[in-house]
């Protein structure tokens, strides 16, 4: 495998964004045909690499060479021209426009005038959506599409070029297991005609069905690199977070209270069905799931985000009917939403203002507010939370990742509540902080807090709760206890498995 | 890159720098072209200027408060004429006859929840259907002119009651009526957008407004209040405008609502929300309204001045834009 010249190799690639160093002198190469995985945590700097990769950043130092030939790669176009296409997490598509459109955009073939010479396009695309083998014609309009048939228009524009190159970044994320088994087939034929596919994702399975090599990133710097077939899911995650992955807990069975929040049948349309569950205070119930299990979304109906379909959530034993946030934290449920930046904070502000943004209304001597009182709680949760600021002055947004965390589960802590909602705690968060935050979620539950924690890491998961809940596909599986969960148990009942033995 | 404080700075002094800049210049260029005897910065002269400030002004800074909450209104200068209206011609309804000079007030309270109410309209579509404020303010810019004409036609609506023009001419230490509506208005809102819940809450919802909507901020009936306070400055300024010109053309008012903007945005407030000031707001109006007089006094005519205007705004919005880039990360286009 490592003989030959390879499609594409970076050397000692260093990129530094202000106060971060997000890659440390990584080293990676592909081999025409061969599928190289590449493994990291979240922030571990996978999406800074590709980004690189694919001419979207431009490395501090270091150097990117394809086919052996230095190359300088100013943008996404130059990178695309020189035969590297980077097919991303998100999709970037006009969904107004034709898939034909999409695949040719910025290089749509003309004739005299500047016309769109239609045939030619319609001809080309159209050739190219049935070397994929998609069910849809070039004329489709691609907002029609489903997520699956977009990833495929993505994949589609890849082929126009000669490419040498391909990376996928978590091509999975949104597909279901036929869709995937469909990209795979187009992964091993891409591979075949001799292309170098770099594929990101963190799920293990997947990594051991279609890679041939494995290069694992750790804090933007590169670990090592792992031949497929002579390694083993363990080893991978050893390189991965740095230490073989402990399962034991710091779950000491605290002393629990009543149940504070109980749902029962609760379905939200397609997105959850009959989902029924309680928490106790002084307890963590961690729901694991994969992206799309519908966990969010349950998130969200009990904040008052989303409006269910059926079912009862109980506070205290008591019906109660939440229909906004408003009437969610006045019942004292509290949501610490999954994307901190987009849905948390208000990173213009300052870190006094975002923490007592909920509650600023009670802080008011006459008509205005209460600087000294909002100091005053600002200060006994920065203290309590250890959160590192050099003042409630200081913009939220300068915060690092873990801090500005904090600064959200402050906000709420602050108002005192019975229930805290925590989706993905610790995404984008060093892995310093990670375990503070972990311990901080420990020690809200021995205070008393009933703690609900959403978390796509597995080694999270099993760290923080005293039960586990198991999504898949708007389905609660199982509850584990701490005693009964296992990483095999858990792992099928996120992937079905168990309902289809049973059903 | 300068340091995020010099650049703090330099936004928010440079609105004053600007002012500054422009009485140097006119000082000087009007030494040397002025047709007129005084100097620019005389004492009577300047006092004038701040009058003449106060109704765009006063509008201006209720569109600070509209702009920071991410939301715009074209239908103020609508607002204001319609406003003026009822101001002017209430004054003569027979009803009120046996009130004397007690019509003014009267007059008075009814313009003012004209434009409150105006505005209460523009802000419940936005809330209730979600359409976006520009939208749902183009139409009712329109729909709300067409009842100034639907009123009275073409014609004038005309009614001059002289007490209330003393009012409005008189001067109190040294400034006029107007100017203090004016200095009143910045103060009072500057008040509520820096000390109070309210404007804590509009920063929050124009900077983020999921993150306001799970701080549990109700933004909707939020966004109304707003479009409620710029309706009644509107007829503020129309109430402090036409108790002193006793007469309101169906056209009057057009074009309000850009120059309030251009204010605005002249102080540095981000039509994207989420920042801005009400004193800078102040400092923009002073500096178009400098602008102006300036042009005029050294010669030029009223073209020249608004295409002066034009090339400074967007001047200014390049340097802001050159100032606020975070790095070279920024896509270009």
């Amino acid at each position: 495998m490592t003989k030959g010249t390879p499609a594409l190799r970076l050397s000692g690639i260093v990129k530094t964004f202000p106060g971060v160093r997000a890659l440390d002198g990584v080293s990676f190469d592909v081999m025409p045909g061969e599928v190289h995985a590449l493994l990291g945590e979240n922030g571990a700097g996978k999406s800074t690499l590709m980004k690189t990769l694919a001419g979207m950043h431009q490395p501090n130092e270091g150097d990117i060479f394809i086919e052996e030939k230095k190359v300088v790669m100013r943008s996404p176009m130059e990178a695309k021209a020189k035969g590297v296409v980077l097919i991303h997490q998100e999709l970037s598509l006009a969904e107004e426009l034709s898939a034909a459109e999409n695949i040719y955009l910025g290089e749509l073939p003309t004739k005299s005038f500047g016309r769109v010479d239609w045939a030619t396009l319609y001809d080309k695309a159209g050739a190219i959506l049935k070397r994929l083998n998609c069910s849809f014609g070039p004329k489709t309009i691609v907002g029609d599409l489903s997520i699956a048939n977009m990833q495929m228009v993505e994949i589609a524009r890849a082929l126009t070029v000669d490419a040498k190159a391909v990376i996928f970044d978590e091509p999975t994320a949104s597909l279901t297991d036929a869709e995937k088994s469909v990209l795979f087939d187009i992964i091993r034929d891409l591979k075949a005609r001799g292309v170098g596919i770099v594929y990101i994702s963190h799920r293990m399975d997947e990594i051991f069905t279609i890679s041939d090599r494995i290069s694992v990133l750790r804090d933007g710097a590169y670990r090592g690199t792992l031949i497929t077939r002579d390694t083993n899911e363990e080893e991978v995650t050893k390189l991965m977070i740095g230490r073989s992955l402990d399962l034991t807990r710091n779950v000491q069975p605290a002393e629990m209270g009543d149940v504070a929040i109980a749902v029962k049948g609760l379905s939200c349309g397609k997105l959850f069905q009959d989902i029924s569950f309680e928490v106790r205070s002084g307890e963590v119930l961690g729901f694991y799931g994969l992206v799309g299990a519908g966990r969010t979304e349950i998130a969200e109906t009990l904040f008052g985000l989303r409006t269910p379909s059926a079912g009862q959530i109980l506070i205290d034993g008591e019906v109660v009917r939440i229909n906004s946030p408003v009437d969610a934290i006045r019942r004292g449920i509290s949501l610490v939403p999954e994307s901190r930046k987009e849905q948390g904070l208000v990173l213009g502000m300052n870190c006094k203002d975002n923490m007592t943004l909920p509650q600023v209304g009670d802080l008011t001597a006459g008509p205005f507010v209460s600087d000294g009182a909002e100091i005053a709680i600002f200060d006994q949760y920065r203290d309590k939370l250890s959160i590192k600021t050099p003042g409630w002055r200081q913009k939220v947004g300068n915060l690092s990742g873990g801090n500005q965390q904090k600064i959200v589960i402050a906000k709420w802590l602050s108002m005192q509540p019975k229930v805290l909602i925590v989706d993905e705690p610790t995404r984008g968060i060093d892995v310093g902080s990670k375990s503070e935050i972990h311990s901080l979620i420990r020690e809200l539950a021995k205070q008393g807090y009933a703690v609900i924690v959403i978390s796509s890491e597995m080694p999270e998961v099993l760290q923080v709760s005293d039960r586990i809940a198991a999504m898949y596909h708007g389905r609660l599986m199982r509850i584990f206890t701490s005693q009964e969960v296992t990483e095999d148990n858990l792992v099928q009942a996120i992937s079905g498995l168990n309902s289809e033995r049973v059903a | 890159m300068l340091s995020e404080n010099t650049a703090r700075l330099l936004k928010q002094g440079a609105i004053w720098g600007f002012i500054v800049l422009e009485l140097i210049f006119f000082s000087v260029a009007g030494h040397f072209l002025s047709l007129s005897e005084g100097a620019f910065m005389d004492l009577d002269n300047m006092l004038l200027l701040l009058k003449q400030s106060a109704p765009i002004g006063i509008i201006a800074l209720g569109m600070t408060v509209i702009m920071i909450n991410g939301n715009i209104d074209l239908s103020v200068g609508a607002i204001f004429a319609l406003s003026a209206v009822v101001l002017l011609d209430s004054m003569t309804w027979p009803i009120f006859d046996g009130l004397g000079d007690w019509v003014i007030p009267v007059s008075w309270l009814l313009a003012l929840l004209t434009g409150t109410v105006l505005g209460a309209v523009n802000g419940l579509i936005v809330w209730k259907t979600g359409v976006d404020a520009f939208i749902v303010t183009l139409g009712s810019m329109l729909g709300y002119r067409g009842l100034v004409f639907m009123y009275n036609g073409e014609q004038p609506t005309s009614e001059l009651n002289w007490t209330l023009v003393d009012f409005a001419e008189a001067q109190f230490l040294g400034l006029h009526t107007a100017t203090w509506f004016l200095l009143a208005c910045t103060l009072a809102l500057w008040l509520m957008m820096n000390k109070t819940v309210h404007g804590r809450n509009a920063y929050a919802i124009g900077d983020n407004c999921d993150a306001a909507v799970n701080a549990g901020i109700r933004v909707g009936p939020h966004m109304l209040k707003n479009f409620m306070l710029i309706g009644f400055l509107s007829a503020l300024s129309a109430v402090v405008f036409y108790s002193e010109s006793g007469s309101v053309n169906p056209n009057d008012g057009s074009l309000y609502e850009l120059w309030a903007i251009t204010a605005v945005v002249l102080g540095g407030t981000k039509l994207a929300g989420g920042s801005g000031s009400v004193i800078s707001t102040f400092g923009g109006v002073i500096a178009i309204q400098l602008l102006r007089k300036g042009l005029g006094y050294i010669g030029s005519d009223t073209e020249t001045v608004n295409l002066v205007i034009g090339l400074i705004l967007i001047a200014v919005l390049y340097l802001d834009r050159q100032l606020n880039r975070k790095g070279k990360e920024e896509l270009r286009i």
